[in-house]
């Protein structure tokens, strides 16, 4: 496909974030705007107080939960793979395979399409739709694990990890970090896949969201809170969010020992940095094969990376003789997962 | 390889010393030989030929990475041999046969050239953590938090043994160990040591209780200073010397000057001390000449040593640990006077004929040098380890001073949910206007009710963070004990603390009536 186009003609990042002019709409802004696109629910892709929003079901749910009425004023449910016409744009939302209800973004202009892939992993994940391949011109991505060093483990290995675990310290409470929206419920179900039938303890601010996985149909067995009980849950996994890890709610367990789920976990230094003993490394970002694969499928001779660590894979793609560059988006955080 | 790597992996991971002599102890059950001598080696001693990890890499590198990649990595991860682990890319090679006896050999048959392909090769092999198991393993230092004493335990309690039996067997034995493991697991006799010298394990002293005091009759005791340096085994025999640490550590090459004094057949108790002119330096000037692998001639002349001998376990092949105190001393004595080895004394005895005068000792004893006092049973065996009854040391009473809490910073195990380390500052002046001086750090000395407390406060009083460290209202004045100040260039106040701990929570006193930085550097006692 030639290019008469350069995209940034119709497609550049501002103050607010990344703006689509002929569409006149923003993907994931980082103010409020009059017209945005939200990939998914995590908080620094889904902001408040947008005048419209358009995203799929379960992302505008979840923008409910956590948001209220800063969800938005008009909010607009799109289906997967429903094309909608935007100004002078064709938009539609195919799963990324991030979280449930994650979206990419494809927009086609001209002749021209463009793919915002929002976050996104290739490897399945029993809580959401699988990341679906679109080919494209224009491959906007995320670098988070955007280094050689960053190749993440099978959850199902991982999640064994922490089974023998329970079996090696029955006598320790082991108290998992996690993030709310995601990671939380990955686990979960794939702590059942892999047999383990007892309750599985819940931090008080994981309760919405996964109460909000049980509601859309995923059976995530017995998962009590935390509160619910007095014992000291010697033996039993407990999930919090990390900011709880070593913290004071954490004394009332026994001995608590200290895990943590995240693509992060790779790096021995981060480990010990948190004081966890037992790492975990799930992610529900690409790992840099992923990154790799993901952008040479996509067949797109030009690739924007948004937020990570850009350098690299800038380099990386630079080398292999695709046009890339790193985009200044405002508001991305660096250690979400 | 595998099971090396998991161990390796665990530990680095697993914060408590039971749970890593669990780990160790079911390795070394599960593993045959020679496999798990090599493991202890890489543990406790490092490999006997180093292997010049670094070059080798530098040389491999450019042809398996994009150097480029390869800074980015190393920046992100911190650590060379894990960035090689991590970035290597995956083969459809992985096998799970090579084995640290395949890595041993493997080294012994090449030269240098062939260094690199061999490396490569294995790499290919294993999977990530084993790739980072085989780099720990060649770089020689696994820094997994396990000291070679605690991997020598977790020998022990594998096969039920005393560690101080393997202690005193270590020094005569090399990797893979096997003669160790098969008395180990008794099937075979105990090594017979060649001759060598051997490390015998160290006789420890309590701290002297009220109780212990009350009974003590002082014609039954010897009474010695107790000297601030580090004690030190001189251990000679068939022409060869070696110095250990008091955990049985190899130290002999950071200290070439002293393995000439000590020739002959001896087994000789004493304490490393840096001495100019008769007088004992102080401790700081002892630590230049500590953990060095090699030492410059200007080190040695700057920081002379010098050995204070305070017992002998063996003269001429005879083991005199049965004997009394008294007997071995005099046969030490005679021992020094024969061979009047250069940088080396016998420890005074202290003539005191009361308790009373003992006491008196010391209650006036500050000089450079000294910590208090060792009391030893005149009819004492050298009984290794820390029987009771036998050696008392009674450190001299602690100073202290009133300063004020300024950082807190968390603890870690089942501290880690605590603010439980304090660092606390005095008052000096700067352009007439007084200002708190950070004066040293403590961790201890509390109870766990006080912690809470103390936790308690420093969240209540929080006013910045830096990542893990909490600065709080200059308000809580800790009553901060400590053994002694020296001078300091490396400190802000110019003064560093010995041994501060927290002595009392002084919950009433304001912060203005803490203690001075001139106080406190009046403790500093001058250089001879």
């Amino acid at each position: 496909m030639s290019n008469p186009l350069p995209f940034d003609s119709w497609l550049r990042p501002d103050a607010h974030g990344l703006y689509c002019a002929p569409g006149d709409f923003y993907i994931d802004p980082h103010a409020a705007v009059a017209r945005a696109i939200v990939t998914h629910g995590h908080s620094d892709h889904a902001r408040p107080g947008h005048a419209a929003v358009l995203a799929t079901d379960d992302t505008l749910n979840i923008m409910r939960l956590r948001l209220g009425s800063g969800a938005g004023g008009h909010l607009q449910a799109a289906v997967y793979g429903q094309s909608l016409r935007i100004g002078e744009v064709t938009v539609r939302l195919v799963p990324a395979g991030h979280i449930l209800g994650s979206a990419q973004v494809v927009i086609d202009y001209k002749g021209q399409r463009a793919v915002i892939s929002g976050d996104y992993k290739r490897y399945p994940d029993p809580t959401c739709a699988p990341f679906e391949l679109v080919p494209c011109d224009l491959f906007v991505t995320e670098a988070t694990f955007g280094l050689p060093v960053y190749k993440h483990e099978a959850p199902l290995a991982e999640v064994r990890k922490l089974i023998q675990s329970l079996a090696d310290f029955p006598e320790r409470t082991h108290q998992i970090g996690v993030y709310g929206l995601g990671k939380c419920q990955r686990l979960i179900a794939t702590l059942r896949e892999a047999g383990y039938g007892k309750p599985i303890y819940l931090h008080g601010a994981l309760r919405s969201m996964t109460d909000y996985y049980v509601s859309r149909g995923f059976d995530l067995g017995d998962v009590p809170s935390v509160a619910e009980t007095k014992d000291k849950l010697a033996g039993e996994i407990v999930l919090s969010p990390p900011s709880a890890l070593g913290d004071r709610w954490s004394r009332r367990f026994a001995d608590p020992l200290i895990g943590f789920a995240s693509g992060w976990m790779r790096i021995r230094g981060r480990v010990r940095q948190r004081g966890v003993e037992l790492p975990l490394i799930i992610s529900d970002h690409c790992d840099w094969p992923e990154l790799l694969q993901t952008i040479t499928e996509t067949g797109a001779g030009e690739v924007w990376v948004t937020h990570g660590r850009e350098e690299a894979l800038v380099h990386e793609m630079t080398k292999r003789g695709i046009t890339a560059r790193a985009l200044a988006l405002v508001g991305r955080e660096d250690e979400a997962e | 390889m595998r099971s090396f790597a998991n161990l390796l992996d665990r530990l680095t991971y697993t914060p408590s010393r039971s749970g890593k002599l669990l780990l160790m102890r079911n390795y070394f059950r599960a593993t045959p030989d020679p496999d798990r001598g090599f493991a202890l080696a890489a543990l406790t001693d490092g490999l006997p030929q180093p292997f010049p990890l670094r070059r080798v890499l530098g040389e491999i590198g450019a042809a398996r990475f994009d150097p480029e990649l390869f800074r980015l990595s190393r920046d992100d991860v911190g650590d060379t041999a894990e960035t090689v682990a991590l970035i290597w890319p995956g083969s459809s090679n992985v096998d799970d046969t090579l084995s640290l006896p395949d890595v041993v050999m493997g080294l012994e048959s090449v030269g240098r050239d062939g260094h690199a392909a061999l490396l490569t090769q294995w790499l290919d092999r294993l999977d990530a953590t084993g790739r980072w198991a085989l780099l720990k393993f060649l770089g020689g230092a696994a820094r997994v938090g396990v000291s070679a004493r605690l991997a020598k335990q977790a020998v022990a309690d594998a096969f039920g043994r005393n560690v101080d039996d393997i202690e005193e067997l270590w020094h005569g034995l090399s990797p893979p160990y096997e003669p160790l493991f098969a008395w180990l697991e008794d099937k075979a006799e105990r090594p017979r040591l060649a001759a060598t010298p051997v490390f015998r394990p160290l006789m420890l002293a309590h701290a002297l209780e009220d109780s212990d005091w009350q009974a003590l009759r002082i014609e039954d005791v010897a009474a010695e200073w107790k000297w601030d340096g580090i004690r030190i085994q001189v251990s000679a025999k068939g022409g060869v010397t070696r110095l250990f640490s008091r955990s049985g550590d190899d130290i002999t090459a950071g200290f070439p000057e002293l393995t000439e004094q000590f020739r002959g057949d001896a087994i000789l108790d004493g304490e490393l001390l840096v001495m100019r002119d008769g007088n004992v330096a102080p401790f700081a000037d002892l630590q230049q000449r500590l953990n060095r692998k090699t030492v410059t001639r200007a080190m040695a002349s700057k920081y002379p040593v010098h050995v204070r001998l305070y017992d002998a376990l063996e003269i001429n092949g005879e083991d005199l640990r049965g004997l009394p105190f008294v007997q071995r001393r005099s046969l030490l004595e005679a021992w020094h006077n024969q061979h009047a080895p250069q940088q080396s004394d016998v420890s005074e005895i202290l003539n005191v004929q009361s308790k009373d005068a003992l006491q008196q000792i010391w209650e006036t004893t500050r000089a450079e040098g000294i910590e208090g006092l060792m009391l030893k049973r005149k009819d004492s065996p050298y009984l290794a380890g820390r029987p009771k009854g036998h050696w008392f040391k009674w450190k001299r009473a602690a100073l202290t001073a009133d300063c004020v809490l300024l950082y807190a910073q968390k603890g870690s195990g089942k501290r880690s949910s605590f603010y439980s380390d304090y660092t606390f500052g005095a008052w000096g002046e700067k352009d007439g206007a007084p200002y708190l001086v950070p004066v040293g750090k403590a961790y201890s000395g509390f109870t766990d009710a006080e912690l809470e407390q103390i936790d308690r406060f420093v969240r209540q009083n929080t006013i910045d963070r830096f990542g893990p460290v909490r600065s709080v209202t200059p308000k809580l004045v800790l009553e901060v004990a400590f053994d002694g100040v020296q001078a300091s260039t490396r400190h802000k106040s110019g003064i560093a603390m010995r041994f501060p701990r927290i002595a009392r929570i002084r919950w009433d006193k304001p912060a203005a009536e803490a203690d001075t930085l001139d106080t406190l550097k009046k403790h500093i006692v001058s250089r001879p």
